[in-house]
């Protein structure tokens, strides 16, 4: 579904991002695991359009993407959840899922977006900025979900959450997988997140990939070892 | 008080209060073009009156030709100049943003260097092209003469006019940045533009068709503005820094505070003029808007989120 082939990724002359390449199937999810400055971000940023390409081409469903700019490569099947959320916070949660709904038709927020996130209904006409973390967390996802993708994007969706919601998110993905069959791409440092929810694991590190396997056939010592600084 | 009776200092305040009211009509068509620009996208246009003065040069315009070619049309035509002034102004607002706008978004300080370049190149242009004399526009029959309800209250119809056609934008304004799928890209971009542009909204489009809306609105601004004065190149020029003054002190992005605002400016002037000198007036007015800024100094309505 999601094809990156020998990406190149630079700020400036310093190279974050050497030479890259993954496949990513329908109906999997696929984790990313690396220490804080290895280039998760960075790749993430680079597959949605926000840093440009060095070298290299990413491809969804066959379709070439690789000199679009984000809003048309959302187009195109693939959506961004950030690290750190940026919802907007001065929209309303209501308006916040409406952004996406960029390429649909009505601007009526999907029933099934509701029935994954029950708190998103009830809070729907706050302001996002006066959600918590999670919650926020959960209204990016949501905000990323009406756009249809075919590939969704996560980058870090645990950072400075608390374990109960973790766990939750953690379900909502399984879910998400269930009902949509898409792949799902996320980045992450907490191993038994990714074990929850990842059919396979990659270990980034230095802009290279440096391990991957299975989650069947992991070694979690060992990945704990890269992980550990 | 003055010498004056009761009925004489109740038909003042009518009138002055009704005088205030149109004033307030003008600061706010002026305002409502640099809320969009100004308040929501951040961009600080200085010559946002010189596009009100394209769309007071428009109607102008618009009835000497109609006089020439078409005098029996003469009291119709008005309608017909306020919709050319905003898509000229629309048009040019567009061209702007894509010449020069777009590349200034992340320094705005050297947006303010820019356009207030651009605003002396556009005044020269009128003054080349128009003369450096003021002229006006000759109004249809129905703008002319006022509304008396007592013996000595008179009330001015192009006063009432431009009120009617301030409320018809507002709401127009509104309905569009808060209603709208419009409004709502709007509003995503100018908080996140990276974001936006990641959920799937064309930023480029959305910030060049904002900036040409706000300058659209400043055109029709500019097509009232010749029912109550004459025109001249600077003319936009003398209202620049009254229109910042009612967006910063409402709050930079809040509508309701830009109205609240420009209605308070407006009669707090209009109503002490009367009793003092224009400029004590305006002395007055300045003092008590910079005294509330620094007591509030992200104006009178800001929206509150965590930060």
């Amino acid at each position: 579904m999601l094809e990156v082939a020998d990406l190149h990724v630079s700020y400036g002359q310093s190279e974050a991002i050497h030479g890259i390449g993954f496949t990513a199937n329908k109906n999997e999810t696929l984790a990313i695991m690396g220490r804080n400055g290895m280039g998760k971000t960075t790749l993430f940023k680079s597959l949605i359009g926000i840093l440009p390409l060095g070298k290299g081409k990413i491809s969804i469903d066959g379709q070439e993407v690789s000199s679009m700019e984000s809003y048309q490569r959302v187009k195109n099947g693939i959506a961004y959840v950030p690290q750190g959320r940026m919802i907007f916070p001065t929209l309303t949660v209501q308006e916040n899922i409406q952004t996406g709904l960029e390429n649909s038709r009505s601007k009526r927020i999907p029933e099934d977006i509701f029935a994954l996130f029950p708190v998103l209904h009830e809070m729907r006409h706050r302001k996002g900025g006066n959600l918590s973390g999670g919650q926020q967390q959960q209204l990016a996802i949501a905000r990323a979900l009406v756009t249809n993708p075919k590939v969704l994007l996560l980058d870090e969706p645990t950072e400075g959450i608390q374990p109960s919601i973790i766990k939750d998110i953690a379900n909502v993905l399984n879910e998400i997988r269930k009902l949509r069959e898409i792949t799902i791409i996320v980045s992450e440092q907490v191993l038994s997140f990714t074990m929850a929810i990842a059919d396979r694991l990659i270990v980034i590190d230095k802009g290279r990939f440096i391990h991957e396997d299975l989650r069947e056939n992991v070694d979690t010592a060992k990945i704990s070892k890269y992980l550990s600084v | 008080m003055g010498g004056y009776t009761l009925t004489e200092l109740g038909s003042i305040f009518v009138m002055q209060g009704f005088a205030g009211l149109s004033l307030f009509s003008v600061l706010l068509l002026m305002a409502l073009g640099l809320a969009i620009i100004f308040g929501q996208m951040g961009v600080i246009n200085m010559a946002h009156g010189e596009f009100m003065t394209i769309g007071a040069y428009t109607t102008v315009m618009f009835s000497v030709l109609t006089a020439k070619f078409a005098p029996g049309f003469i009291d119709y035509y008005f309608p017909f100049a306020m919709l050319v002034s905003f898509l000229i102004a629309f048009g040019i607002g567009y061209f702007v943003e894509f010449a020069m706008i777009r590349h200034l978004y992340k320094r705005p300080l050297d947006t303010l260097l820019a356009t207030w370049g651009l605003s002396l190149i556009m005044q020269q242009i009128f003054r080349s092209a128009f003369g450096a004399r003021e002229v006006s526009a000759t109004l249809p029959e129905w703008l002319l003469g006022s509304f008396q309800p007592t013996e000595s209250i008179d009330i001015p119809l192009n006063g009432i006019f431009v009120m009617g056609l301030t409320v018809f934008v507002t709401l127009g304004v509104f309905y569009f940045l808060f209603k709208s799928r419009w409004g709502l890209r709007v509003r995503a971009t100018t908080q996140n533009r990276i974001m936006a542009g990641a959920v799937g909204i064309n930023t480029r489009l959305v910030d060049r068709v904002s900036f040409a809306l706000g300058c659209g609105i400043a055109g029709i601004a500019g097509a009232a503005f010749t029912t109550i004065t004459s025109t001249g190149p600077t003319t936009g020029t003398l209202y620049i820094v009254d229109t910042f003054l009612v967006v910063v002190f409402g709050g930079a992005a809040s509508l309701f505070g830009t109205i609240a605002s420009a209605f308070s400016i407006a009669q707090a002037q209009s109503i002490m003029e009367f009793f003092m000198t224009g400029s004590m007036a305006k002395v007055l007015t300045l003092l008590t808007i910079i005294g509330i800024l620094m007591l509030r100094p992200e104006g009178l309505f800001s929206i509150k989120v965590r930060k």
